[in-house]
């Protein structure tokens, strides 16, 4: 497979793809639209696996390395390549982006084309930000993926999608902007390179890293969401349909996450060591605090947002206790956090299909009609809670050692999430499936057909193998985060 | 006194348009009433000359600057090639614009012609090397355009937009040569490049020359349209025929920007310290006000208007960026940045324009902001390409927009600047807030109405083309870089 441009495949072919399915037109063509979707999606899929199988796990280095001169005046390049940080974040992405095509088959009857084609550009964008090596190329990416996703939930959005499309792309644009000055001055600081893995090496006084830390911090805290700059967040998933629900939260909310890898922590690594206690105390205030927010939403979709939030709270604060097992930690719960958000949206999609409600009141005895969709949700569920044996479990508890390691009280605090969580999932599942049947919609409700087990089904398998055997995730890893660690410890003053 | 003639060559362009425009004068005068198509071919057959003779003289005589008229005029890299970018933008504005004309009865002879006369006139400013010939290239092209706002007699909008246009221009035209005269009085000389010599040699800068410097930059500054010489623009963009909007958006910035090369940089450069301050001043409040007031707009002719108005503070932004705060001379590639910004938006602005036009029909303008509703119902191929313009617009990448913002944002930084950079980028973002807008008309919106799109199809096709290069441009936004830092550069 040595010479095959498999990044370079994983990026253009969803987005080739897309431009192909746009080319199908209006809504007469739509079972074409769909099937050449799921192809391309497929084919999406497939051109990544091999960088599981021929990924070599006992280096650090970029792998799959491809470069070749893009703008020459700023010796920018079209640099891409994965370690182990990013390897899964590119097949994640390409999975979600087969399940996203399967849930909208029937449930989208308008601009079919369209709607596909955007999923599709989108998940080519975001492998691109998840391979990049080069700086500009990585912001081109990283901004370019807000179009799709504003089209996404501007016109397929619910009533106030109009007001969650506008505050989605703004709330992010802002972030990306100061990020573009910094890079702008890390170009120049750097002698004319806008080569990431020079950045790295890049020594640079403590006022300027501050001041760089403040300006990724601006731009990824916006993305990931960390608390106070989450609100975004709740509204665009609200209003997001299904699809983008599950990409934003599966995808989406990984980029800030990953960007905080790849640039806070080697880039500005004494400005990251200054700056943890105010990350660790947002992060822990996410976790805590919005977990209990989302202990009295009363749509579901929003208490899937905040738990996600007070996941990914979970997940910076694994990265700034700058241990092996915090990091780790971090990147498995993100991953894992990919599966479960995806299917939780998901099921939220399919009773929506079918009641056109997300209140958490209008259900009530769901299992009385759709036991085979329960027992589904109930695995979900379970793994958005964190219990063993899922791939919940893995990454929560990781980082939760590794923050015990850090310091007891910290560990003890980000614990609290294991209940919290629990409490939230564990009493919406209560309310909307189990006891009687509470009115006459949920008596009339039909089981889920071939199509939604299907998708359901390959997330299920997904959260459970993460559980079962995390060893291919973290395997992959290690190299990569004892590097990172090595940088983060090393002095850049 | 004995007579030298004068060498023709590097003017051969310029002499061509001029001999073109009385043929077509003539043409239309006997076969026009019936035989328009004539004087629309004509035209458009002088631009293709004309690209054709600045072609041959690049191709000839590469960088070497030649200079003749005694010294008035010069032919150098950039002049020609600006130029060649100022024939493909007057054939596009020349070619969305028939179709547009025709319904409203303005397509008549006067219109070819004066869009003749305003090519002349962006050449001569381009290539002068002399106050006079830059006064002269001015209000050539000034005055064919206040003739062209007002070519629609009949509506009271235009007229009153063509006089702002005149008395505020005449205002500014006043200052810029009140401004020459001063620094003709300093430093005895009104040849541009003597200008900068004296400067250079030993020039002791007197107040009367810092005044000429500041008269000099306020005309400069109302020709390009930035705040606070900019009340003419909304109101200018808006009374004009769309058409007529469509030349005065897109070709003379071009010229603006060479005018503000050739004064500033190859004039005045030795002022550097004085006049990147009222720049900095300038580009500041154009990018604020032009942002922060097109959000209020429901017209759409009228918020582009006060996009141009921030654009142009954008490309101010390269220009200041010459010297950095440390004394350092970055001017070659600051330069560039803002030459490269003005062509970008000369290319963005054409397809806005055109895109407007190309929903307009008889008795209808097309030009509020609702008239976009639901396009994407209507033709999601157009809906599409005006998504490209507007994503151009707001600096989103993979659009040439990014390239150009992000260019100008890089000398500002190299400059030392960060502030500045700071300050352009947040107003972006507010920026981007009525682009977006646009997009959600399109997108999100129902339509209004459903009456299909009835322009030509020559003008549909090259509407497609301009905004598809706007989009493989920004994959490929390097080949024009270079090229525009190596005519800059004289070709080195």
């Amino acid at each position: 497979m040595t010479g095959t441009p498999l990044l370079s495949l994983a990026i253009w072919v969803p987005i080739v793809g897309g431009l192909l399915v746009l080319a199908t037109g209006s809504d007469r063509n739509a079972p074409m639209a769909r099937w050449l979707a799921l192809v391309s999606a497929v084919l999406g899929l497939l051109v990544t696996i091999p960088l599981y199988q021929h990924f070599d796990t006992a280096t650090s280095a970029m792998q799959f390395v491809e470069l070749s001169p893009w703008i020459h005046r700023f010796n920018v390049n079209y640099h891409l390549g994965v370690d182990g940080i990013s390897m899964w974040f590119v097949i994640l992405n390409a999975f979600i982006t087969v399940i996203v095509v399967i849930a909208g088959w029937e449930v989208i009857k308008e601009k079919v084309a369209q709607y596909m084609a955007a999923f599709l550009i989108m998940s080519g964008l975001m492998n691109g930000i998840f391979s990049a090596l080069d700086g500009v190329l990585f912001y081109v990416f990283f901004e370019a993926s807000l179009i799709p996703m504003y089209l996404i939930i501007g016109i397929w959005g619910g009533p106030n999608r109009v007001y969650a499309a506008f505050k989605f792309f703004l709330y992010t644009l802002l972030g990306s902007l100061l990020l573009l000055i910094a890079f702008l001055w890390l170009f120049l600081e750097a002698g004319g390179k806008f080569g990431i893995l020079d950045w790295h090496e890049l020594p640079i006084g403590m006022t300027a890293q501050t001041l760089i830390f403040w300006a990724f911090l601006i731009s990824f805290a916006v993305k990931v969401p960390m608390w106070p700059v989450h609100t975004w967040l709740p509204d665009a998933h609200v209003e997001a349909p299904t699809g983008g629900s599950i990409v934003l939260a599966a995808i989406a909310l990984k980029l800030g996450a990953y960007g905080f890898l790849r640039f806070s922590l080697p880039i500005v690594p004494d400005a990251a060591h200054a700056m943890a206690p105010i990350i660790i105390g947002l992060s822990l205030i996410a976790v805590i605090y919005i977990g209990f927010v989302a202990l009295v939403q009363t749509d579901m979709k929003k208490l899937v947002a905040y738990s996600s939030v007070s996941h990914m709270g979970f997940v910076t604060l694994g990265f700034f206790i700058f241990n092996q097992l915090g990091i780790e930690g971090a990147i498995v719960q993100m991953i894992s956090h990919g599966f479960v958000s995806a299917a939780m949206f998901a099921c939220i999609g399919v009773m929506y299909d079918r009641m056109h409600s997300r209140q958490i009141a209008d259900y009530g005895g769901v299992v009385n009609t759709m036991p085979k969709f329960a027992a589904l949700f109930m695995l979900f569920a379970m793994a958005n809670s964190g219990l063993p044996a899922t791939s919940g479990f893995v990454g929560e508890f990781m980082v939760v050692l590794g923050a015990i390691q850090f310091n007891f009280w910290t560990g003890f605090a980000a614990a609290t999430t294991l209940i919290l969580g629990a409490a939230y999932t564990l009493w919406m599942y209560k309310r909307v499936v189990f006891g009687a049947i509470a009115n006459s919609h949920v008596a009339e409700l039909t089981d889920i057909n071939g199509r939604e087990f299907l998708f359901l089904a390959l997330l299920a398998a997904g959260v459970m193998a993460m559980g079962l055997y995390p060893f291919p995730f973290t395997e992959v890893m290690h190299a990569s985060v004892d590097n990172l660690l090595k940088h983060v410890a090393m002095s850049k003053l | 006194m004995n007579f030298v003639m004068p060498d023709f060559i590097p003017a051969a362009a310029e002499i061509f348009i001029l001999a073109m425009a009385c043929v077509v004068l003539l043409a239309d005068l006997f076969f026009g009433k019936t035989n328009r198509w004539l004087t629309y071919f004509l035209t458009q057959a002088s631009l293709v000359g004309a690209a054709a003779i600045s072609a041959w003289l690049i191709l000839n005589h590469g960088g070497d600057i030649m200079l003749t008229f005694g010294n008035m005029f010069i032919r150098d890299l950039m002049a020609d090639f600006l130029k060649l970018v100022v024939y493909l933008a007057v054939a596009l504005v020349v070619l969305y614009g028939r179709g547009y004309n025709a319904l409203r009865g303005l397509d008549r002879g006067e219109y070819y012609l004066l869009v003749l006369f305003a090519t002349l006139g962006m050449m001569v400013m381009i290539s002068s090397n002399h106050f006079l010939t830059m006064y002269l290239g001015l209000e050539l092209l000034s005055l064919s355009l206040y003739t062209m706002v007002a070519l629609d007699r009949e509506s009271a909008r235009s007229t009153e937009a063509a006089m702002k246009y005149f008395v505020l221009g005449a205002l500014a035209s006043g200052l810029l040569l009140y401004g020459m005269s001063m620094i003709y009085g300093a430093t005895g000389t009104l040849e541009i490049s003597g200008v900068a010599g004296a400067l250079h040699n030993h020039m002791a800068l007197t107040p009367v020359l810092t005044f000429g410097l500041v008269f000099l930059v306020a005309g400069l500054a109302f020709k390009l349209g930035v705040v606070p010489f900019h009340m003419w623009i909304p109101d200018v963009y808006q009374g004009a025929p769309t058409a007529v909007t469509l030349m005065i958006g897109s070709a003379p910035k071009l010229a603006a920007f060479a005018m503000a090369i050739r004064l500033l940089v190859f004039g005045l450069f030795d002022m550097a310290t004085h006049w990147q301050p009222m720049l900095i001043f300038l580009a500041v409040l154009s990018i604020a006000l032009g942002n922060i007031a097109a959000i209020a707009q429901t017209n759409l002719k009228r918020m582009l208007g006060y996009s141009a108005i921030s654009h142009m503070g954008y490309m101010l932004l390269g220009l200041l960026a010459g010297i950095g705060v440390d004394g350092g001379n970055h001017g070659a590639n600051a330069y560039s940045s803002a030459m490269f910004y003005a062509i970008v938006y000369v290319l963005t602005s054409l397809a806005s324009f055109g895109m407007i036009i190309l929903l307009s029909r008889a008795g209808f303008e097309s030009e509020e902001l609702d008239d976009f509703k639901g396009l994407n119902k209507r033709s999601p191929w157009f809906a599409a390409m005006m998504m490209i313009v507007m994503f151009s617009m707001a600096g989103i990448p993979f659009f040439i927009g990014f390239f150009a913002k992000f260019w100008v944002l890089q000398a500002v930084v190299h400059a030392g600047h960060v502030w500045l950079a700071v300050f352009a980028v947040m107003m972006s973002l507010i920026g981007s807030y009525y682009y977006l807008r646009v997009v959600k008309l399109m997108y999100f919106d129902e339509p209004a109405e459903d009456a299909p799109i009835a322009a030509a199809p020559d003008m549909r096709f090259l509407l497609s083309v301009n905004s598809l290069a706007i989009a493989a441009l920004g994959l490929m936004p390097g080949q024009l870089m270079s090229l525009c830092a190596y005519v800059l550069t004289g070709g080195q």
